[in-house]
């Protein structure tokens, strides 16, 4: 078992943050490596990156949203619960060197992955310009983190209720037709918004890192449930990724097998929410 | 119950045919995912040992690759006494349950059989599982004895049929084992591979206990390669290391159309519906989509437990689609049987050459070839020849991928010096020793995929060595 210490409600019944007790993962892990945690003996196998660490403490930080069920269950825990599995951990590392001038970029909840690879990448020696996405102020999660690691931050809202109004992909124009070269660009979050990012950044040939976050199943190379396309190859996402050259990814293919067990998650929701359970998960909308 | 009285074994005995199995029949059993063989009954036992010719130089006992007394145990059966029978085969199986359901008898124990010379050969494998489930039922397991501890700590990594003979094996001579396990629950393949219907999960769980009980400390969630090395666990005071990680990574076709929805590994597929328990979703969380016409490439033990599975989960049709022909089939005899019982759909001498999706993505439909087999290949099987012009189409929703797996790749890939085979086996010789001190392998991470039988008695010669090793 393993115990939640500490949680967090980032944005309520949206998006959630649980410091867990797991010596062996928080002695091993690096940035841009994944865990593996199972609620209960009924759980899935659920993958979140580890959004931090802490040696001292043996503890890992994971930063999840509420998209379905299990996600949903997950959020009603509290500190002093314990999760049933938690493995890890899982993935390459981020790779991390000194680059010259990175911008890093998080949408959603992809803020929380991007922040451990952003602290690296200015411990390496980098310059850090971070844009942070949201769909609206109240969604925005850990800005003074990032403002900690970053020599500058732009926040970007889709509602303009905080920040500039807009997509991300808009500051990224205007950073690369500024005059200081952009040496590298690492790009988390929906796989619409790191598809976009890669299309801006191909034509310039700006190296472009994201982080894939395909179905899995075991997380360790047994299932091939990951499978994406890179290049002419086929690669399991949990071993040889999660992080890929995002202009090499086949993005069709990667949308359309995210969408692989759609029915059944709708399923699983609805028969979960007749039982009279109630949520404040945007699921309704989702489903409609 | 009526016991058999002494004439009736003694026609028993001339009968030439193995006394048959009670069964579920198959259009019951289609509908449910307990298990299709229901087991001899003590009556049934003795009249099926009573066949046994108790053979001096008994020649069923080379066919088993761990060496059992087999003419020793069915004596015990015929003297009425099941748990020194069970004994009997605990001295050199620790596993007899499992295996009894198991093994590929044909090609093994029964293969040798006298009694196969005329006729059907002994029930071997049927009585070596009466004779477990007996000893289980009666909560009779006895505990063997257990050297004193001699407070020498070796790790186990793997917990499949290997790992699990292995650290038992070590525990029993003192040593403190610990098996590290990549997954959530330790078995390996007997419980994410092979399904309920064939092997009850509560039966590989009570073996497993029996290993906890000889005193392995087995740690689930520990993914050797990542969350710790090899060499870290040799520099915490491990003092030997057995790796027994098996052969989990699947192998696809390479064929167009392989990352269409509805595409799924053999592993994935029966990951989600063992391991996960997907067939009782949602209550059970992991989903698994079953269309309503399904392929399966490959005839294996792998693709019959495929094909049975989505059977069971409601598909209308299912198909085995498979290049060689039936005499090729590297399946047990029983499981193709039980396909063909359970309406499963042979295509045989025929080669899939690619899968085509919808506008969506999902599998529309599989190409495939009609083969002739051509001569005999380096493995002596007839190697299959495409037949030009004879390609059709055959309209399925869902295809399973059931062509073999390869070792797993990341114990080799992070440790050091360990010298591996052309296929990404790990080199060891027949004791197990791999090219570093003090590090062992065995099962299918050294063979490449093989049997539960053959990954055992791996982990017990291993067991030897260490001791041998750790003591010299
Ligand atoms: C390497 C990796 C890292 C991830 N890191 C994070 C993270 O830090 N924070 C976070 O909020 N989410 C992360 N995710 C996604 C997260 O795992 C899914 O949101 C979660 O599994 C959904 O479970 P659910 O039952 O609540 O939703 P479901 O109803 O099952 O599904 C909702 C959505 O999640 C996707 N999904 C479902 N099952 C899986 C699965 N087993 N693996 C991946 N995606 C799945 C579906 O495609 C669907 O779009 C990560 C995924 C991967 C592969
Ligand atoms: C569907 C299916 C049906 C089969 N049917 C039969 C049959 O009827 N009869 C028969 O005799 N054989 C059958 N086999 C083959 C048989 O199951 C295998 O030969 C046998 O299980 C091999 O045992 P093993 O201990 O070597 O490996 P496995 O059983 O594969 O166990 C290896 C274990 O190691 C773990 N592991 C892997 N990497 C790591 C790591 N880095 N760190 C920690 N743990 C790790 C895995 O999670 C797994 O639990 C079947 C196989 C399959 C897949
Ligand atoms: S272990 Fe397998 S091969 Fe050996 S006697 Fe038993 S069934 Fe036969
Ligand atoms: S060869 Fe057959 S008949 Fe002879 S001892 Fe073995 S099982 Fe019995
Ligand atoms: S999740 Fe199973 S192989 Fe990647």
């Amino acid at each position: 078992m393993y115990q939640i210490l500490r949680k967090k409600v980032l944005v309520p019944d949206v998006m959630i943050l649980f410091e867990v007790k797991a010596p062996l993962i928080a002695a091993s892990c690096q940035a841009g490596q994944f865990v593996m945690l199972r609620k209960d003996e009924v759980g899935e196998r659920i993958p979140l990156t580890i959004a931090d660490f802490d040696r001292k403490n043996e503890t890992i930080t994971v930063i999840f949203q509420v998209v379905g069920k299990s996600t949903e269950l997950m959020a009603k825990m509290e500190a002093g619960d314990s999760l049933l599995d938690f493995a890890g951990p899982l993935g390459q590392p981020s790779h991390i060197e000194k680059f010259g001038r990175v911008v890093m970029i998080g949408g959603g909840v992809g803020v929380a992955p991007i922040h451990p690879i952003a602290r690296e990448m200015k411990l390496a020696g980098n310059e850090v310009i971070s844009i942070l996405g949201a769909r609206s102020h109240d969604l925005l999660i850990l800005e003074e983190e990032m403002n900690k690691v970053s020599s500058e931050v732009i926040v970007t809202t889709d509602d303009g209720s905080y920040g500039r109004k807009g997509l991300v992909t808009e500051v990224l124009a205007e950073l690369m037709n500024g005059d200081d070269p952009i040496d590298l660009v690492v790009a988390i979050g929906p796989m619409i918004m790191m598809q976009a990012v890669c299309e801006a950044t191909r034509e310039a040939g700006i190296s472009t890192v994201v982080s894939l976050n395909p179905i899995m199943v075991d997380g360790t190379g047994m299932c091939g449930a990951c499978r994406i396309e890179v290049g002419a190859d086929t690669k399991f996402a949990c071993v040889d990724g999660p992080e890929f050259d995002g202009h090499k990814v086949n993005w069709k293919l990667a949308r359309q097998r995210s969408l692989m067990f759609a029915q059944e998650e709708k399923r699983a929701m609805l028969e979960h929410h007749n039982e009279g359970d109630v949520c404040g998960c945007r699921c309704h909308q989702q489903m409609n | 119950m009526q016991m058999p009285s002494a004439d009736e074994l003694k026609q028993a005995a001339k009968i030439t045919e193995k006394r048959p199995m009670p069964s579920q029949n198959a259009q019951d059993r289609v509908q449910n995912f307990t298990e299709v063989a229901l087991g001899y009954t003590e009556e049934d036992a003795l009249l099926e040992a009573a066949r046994c010719l108790t053979c001096k130089k008994e020649e069923c006992r080379q066919g088993c690759p761990v060496d059992i007394d087999i003419s020793g145990f069915i004596k015990k059966i015929k003297e009425r006494d099941y748990v020194g029978a069970a004994l009997k085969i605990k001295e050199t199986s620790s596993l007899p349950a499992i295996c009894g359901r198991v093994c590929p008898q044909e090609s093994q124990c029964e293969q040798y059989c006298i009694r196969g010379k005329k006729g059907e050969p002994v029930g071997i494998g049927r009585l070596e599982r009466f004779v477990a489930d007996y000893e289980r039922n009666q909560g009779a397991i006895k505990m063997p004895e257990i050297a004193p501890a001699n407070g020498i700590k070796v790790a186990v990594i793997g917990s499949g049929p290997a790992g699990l003979t292995c650290a038992g094996e070590l525990a029993k001579m003192g040593y403190s084992v610990t098996i590290f396990e990549a997954l959530h629950v330790a078995g390996g393949v007997l419980m994410y591979g092979i399904p309920e219907f064939r092997l009850p999960k509560d039966i590989v769980q009570a073996d497993i206990n029996y290993v906890r009980q000889l005193g392995v400390d087995i740690q689930t969630n520990v993914v050797i390669g990542r969350t710790m090395k090899v060499d870290e666990l040799m520099a915490q005071g491990y003092q030997a290391v057995f790796i027994g990680t098996g052969a989990g990574l699947p192998n696809f076709m390479g064929i167009p159309g392989e990352n269409l929805n509805g595409v799924y590994s053999a592993n994935e597929f029966l990951t989600r519906v063992n391991l996960m328990k997907g067939y009782r979703f949602p209550e059970y969380l992991t989903p698994i989509r079953i269309g309503r016409r399904v392929a399966i490439l490959g005839a294996g033990n792998v693709a019959m437990d495929s094909a049975r599975c989505a059977k069971r989960l409601g598909a209308e049709e299912v198909y085995i689609v498979y290049r060689r022909s039936e005499k090729e089939m590297p399946a047990r005899a029983e499981e193709v049987e039980h396909a063909y019982e359970e309406g499963i759909h042979f295509r045989l001498l025929t080669q899939p050459v690619e899968i085509k999706g919808d506008v969506e993505n999902w599998v529309k439909e599989l190409i495939c070839v009609k083969c002739e087999l051509g001569k005999p290949d380096e493995s002596g099987r007839r190697s299959p020849i495409n037949i030009p012009g004879s390609e059709y189409s055959l309209a399925v929703d869902t295809v399973v991928v059931a062509i073999g797996q390869s070792p797993n790749p990341l114990i080799q890939a992070t440790t050091e010096g360990l010298k591996t085979g052309r296929h990404g086996t790990i080199d060891a010789n027949s004791d197990g020793q791999t090219s570093r001190i003090g590090i062992f392998a065995g099962g299918d991470i050294v063979t490449g995929a093989a049997t539960v039988i053959l990954a055992m008695g791996a982990g017990r010669k291993s067991a030897g060595a260490i001791d041998r090793y750790l003591k010299s």
